[in-house]
């Protein structure tokens, strides 16, 4: 009898937990969302992570200014800004009435403090280079701050919107990697490491507050399990769903919304331009001619992806359609290797990274280079691997990944960069660029920049990456494209 | 005895100090830098040393060796590079959910096989035997992470009773976390505990040929009372043999049950850590590992000799 009692409670319990997890589900102020990699820290200054932003960016932490879903700036911490006639001097006004988190109020002393920070010889900021044209940040009163730059520099507005410039306080800091203290609409509440973080809305933020109650981010590393969780509802919506050959499960069931949108990720063909036999011009054009674009995006990505001919973001109004620079074109592709030397093709190695459509990619690249005779050897690294092999020690012939961060046209004209790219042309148009503020000559240059990099075929320019988003069809406000790396939750609700 | 003991625990030691230095080596050696790996591919080379520094990565090896080892014999792991927390809290967390697991899938599985073994063998050859048998030559051939997802698809995405993954946290209580562990359990124990079936059957039926048995009837004990009372202690002994074997793949079996329900345990962990370069969390983690497989060996070896007096006798001389 006992026994059976035990049982009867047992039973009772478990009813009544069933019962609260469904009324919870009802409320709905509480979003799930899935993403696949945990972030190592919650500091956007301090790393490079993408997980780090695509949880604090605009929810928690927020700077000077704002990129906003269509890519372009907006004030944010700033209300509003003056820039001198000869644009080195920027004077920001800030909002009046913004606290931290822990209730402490911003002002102009915060922003000397962290753009200080990001600077400092020693700062870990993974985009220190966002920071280099500041000679001097200066507080006029106690909201109005004034920039000093050393030279004119376009993208700056642009720049102070990027995750790795926010506000920080001094007094919470060095707290910020495991309890973020921020300005934003949502407080950081709890993280169990290993599975999930949750946010819950800032009662006392200072502008337009937050439709949800409560946000939860959980890591999902696994593709199948991430459909499952779709599935059993465990999870509300996945921002960039991991697996794009799941897609078609999701768009056949009525529960869900598939919204294909565009990311700053182009994915290329990274290519060793120092290297025999990449270091011709006539290889790299015949590898161009040889590559099937659509057939790639067909069988890597399940038709998800735009070509692309050049290094930069097809949805960017200063983009130019270089596509068919070196259209698919297999007897000319063997006729370049045959006027480099290499009449019989030549052997090499490519280096892939492990996300899926890396790999995926460079199976279907070895397949289509040995139609003109390149014998490509496959050799998968791990990605710790590849960042000192390949990104440090330039160690590779090709290798594929995808650039992600937005406008990063720029990287061309490095010094060192694992490309091992040199061009005096590019490397003078890029400083001119980077001077010059007016919008028209911006993009005349830049179109100028994409030409360039096509015809010297620097890498094989592949495909944009899409951004596969799955969602609850009753969620309102989250975004389809990714301008940057960021689930800004701010506006987004459930109808029902 | 004490000379035995003295010279075993010895050997232990110098078992573990070999262990320390060979995992210190080996990571040092993997190719990969921790700072890199933190600030991605568009870090400025100054940004990078400065990390460097931070993390205290260009001093010399046999310096950082002894500050590791240092740090260990004043309970101190150190501190996560990526997490920059306290390594002794990440793995406490994850213990948390991992230890668990194992010890529920084990308890689960021996309550399971037990009676089938026992039941199987009493119905030698007769139909009910050749089901209990076929279902468990079943349960050794389907590999566990596909059986887990087997049950995610059945239990969270068609009949949506259960969650697909994920560990609400003891903190919720103790009947939520219990049910976010039910179907990693299940996973782990049916395959497990298909093969501890077929050893107590098998085990049963050569012990109730025993003269003993026969005698225990004849003397007038039921058949069922001589199976439990007389036959299933003395087939135990094999039983658990395969039991004390059967937890190290248990251990093996977490880390893809982990991944596959995405739990936060010790197995996804490791796995983190290493594809992270978080040397530290890897090193203690390995460290750890080793030193409990030594020391049940240690503890082994001990029970040997206190069963067997012939081992201690030629070791006192």
């Amino acid at each position: 009898m006992r026994m059976l009692i035990q049982w009867r409670t047992l039973f009772i319990g478990i009813a009544m937990v069933i019962f609260f997890a469904t009324t919870a589900m009802g409320a709905k102020t509480h979003l799930k969302m899935g993403m696949v990699l945990e972030p190592p820290h919650l500091d956007p200054t301090a790393g490079a992570a993408a997980a780090i932003d695509e949880i604090v960016y605009a929810n928690v932490f927020e700077g000077l200014t704002q990129i906003d879903q269509n890519g372009t700036v907006q004030p944010a911490l700033a209300k509003s800004w003056d820039i001198s006639r000869d644009q080195l001097t920027y004077t920001f006004q800030l909002n009046t009435g913004v606290t931290f988190h822990d209730g402490t109020t911003f002002d102009s002393d915060d922003v000397v403090f962290s753009l200080t920070r990001a600077m400092a010889k020693d700062s870990v900021n993974a985009q220190k280079g966002l920071f280099k044209t500041i000679s001097s940040v200066k507080k006029q009163d106690s909201h109005t701050v004034i920039i000093q730059l050393k030279r004119p520099t376009g993208s700056f507005l642009f720049n102070m919107g990027w995750g790795d410039a926010v506000m920080v306080a001094k007094e919470t800091v060095q707290k910020n990697k495991s309890t973020p203290i921020g300005t934003g609409p949502f407080k950081f509440n709890k993280w169990v490491k290993g599975d999930r973080v949750e946010l819950i809305k800032n009662k006392s933020y200072w502008g337009n507050p937050a439709k949800l109650d409560k946000a939860t981010f959980k890591f999902i590393p696994d593709p199948a399990a991430a459909v499952n969780a779709m599935m059993a509802g465990d999870i509300d919506a996945f921002d960039n769903f991991p697996a794009p050959e799941s897609l078609s499960q999701f768009s056949a069931n009525s529960r869900f919304k598939v919204v294909i949108g565009n990311t700053e990720g182009e994915t290329i063909l990274s290519t060793n331009n120092t290297r025999a036999p990449f270091d011709q011009l006539k290889v790299r054009q015949a590898i161009a001619h040889a590559i099937n674009r659509q057939a790639i995006i067909d069988g890597a990505m399940f038709g998800y992806g735009t070509p692309i001919g050049s290094h930069f973001a097809p949805h960017h109004p200063a983009y130019v359609n270089l596509t068919y620079t070196f259209p698919y074109d297999l007897e000319t592709a063997k006729k370049l290797l045959a006027e480099a030397g290499y009449p019989n093709g030549f052997k090499a190695a490519i280096k892939l990274p492990p996300p899926s459509y890396a790999r995926r990619t460079g199976e279907i690249i070895a397949a289509q280079l040995k139609k003109i005779g390149i014998e490509l050897e496959i050799v998968p690294v791990e990605w710790a691997q590849w960042l000192d092999q390949v990104f440090k020690k330039t160690d590779y012939d090709l290798t594929i990944v995808s650039h992600t961060e937005p406008m990063d046209i720029g990287i061309y004209a490095r010094d060192r960069y694992y490309f091992n790219y040199k061009n005096a042309k590019f490397q003078a148009l890029m400083k001119q660029l980077d001077q010059t503020v007016e919008t028209k000559k911006r993009y005349a240059l830049l179109a100028t920049a994409q030409k360039i990099l096509a015809e010297d075929a620097v890498n094989g320019f592949l495909f944009q990456l899409a951004k596969h988003g799955v969602w609850n069809k009753n969620i309102q406000g989250l975004w389809a494209n990714s301008p940057v790396q960021a689930n800004n939750l701010t506006q987004v609700y459930w109808t029902k | 005895m004490r000379l035995f003991l003295l010279k075993r625990m010895i050997s232990t030691v110098l078992t573990l100090i070999v262990a320390s230095v060979v995992i210190f080596v080996v990571l040092e050696i993997l190719p990969g830098d921790p700072a890199s790996f933190m600030l991605g591919i568009h870090a400025e080379a100054e940004t990078l040393a400065a990390l460097r520094a931070q993390l205290g990565l260009n001093q010399p090896l046999s310096i950082r060796y002894l500050e590791w080892i240092g740090g260990l014999l004043t309970g101190d792991l150190g501190n996560s590079y990526t997490y920059d927390v306290p390594v002794a809290e990440l793995i406490r967390d994850r213990i948390m959910v991992s230890f668990p697991l194992a010890l529920l899938a084990i308890t689960l599985s021996t309550l399971i096989a037990i009676p089938l073994g026992v039941v199987a063998a009493s119905q030698h050859n007769k139909p009910l035997d050749f089901l209990i048998m076929g279902f468990s030559q079943l349960g050794i051939a389907i590999p566990n992470f596909w059986f887990a997802m087997l049950l995610t698809i059945v239990f969270a995405v068609t009949l949506r009773w259960l969650p697909a993954g994920g560990f609400v946290g003891w903190d919720a209580g103790i009947i939520p976390a219990l049910t976010s562990l039910l179907l990693p359990t299940v996973a782990l124990a049916l395959p497990q505990s298909a093969i501890l079936a077929r050893v107590t059957r098998s085990s049963m039926l050569d012990v109730l040929k025993e003269d003993y048995i026969r005698t225990a009837r004849a003397k007038g004990v039921g058949y069922w009372s001589a199976l439990w009372h007389h036959a299933l202690r003395n087939a135990m002994i094999p039983v658990i043999t395969i039991m004390g074997l059967q937890f190290s793949f248990l251990l093996a079996g977490t880390i893809i049950i982990e991944n596959v329900f995405y739990l936060p345990g010790i197995g996804r962990l490791i796995f983190q850590a290493i594809s992270q370069r978080d040397l530290i969390v890897v090193r203690d983690l390995v460290l750890l590992l080793s030193a409990a497989v030594i020391l049940i060996n240690f503890v082994v070896d001990i029970l040997y000799a206190l069963v067997d007096p012939r081992l201690r006798g030629f070791n006192d001389g």
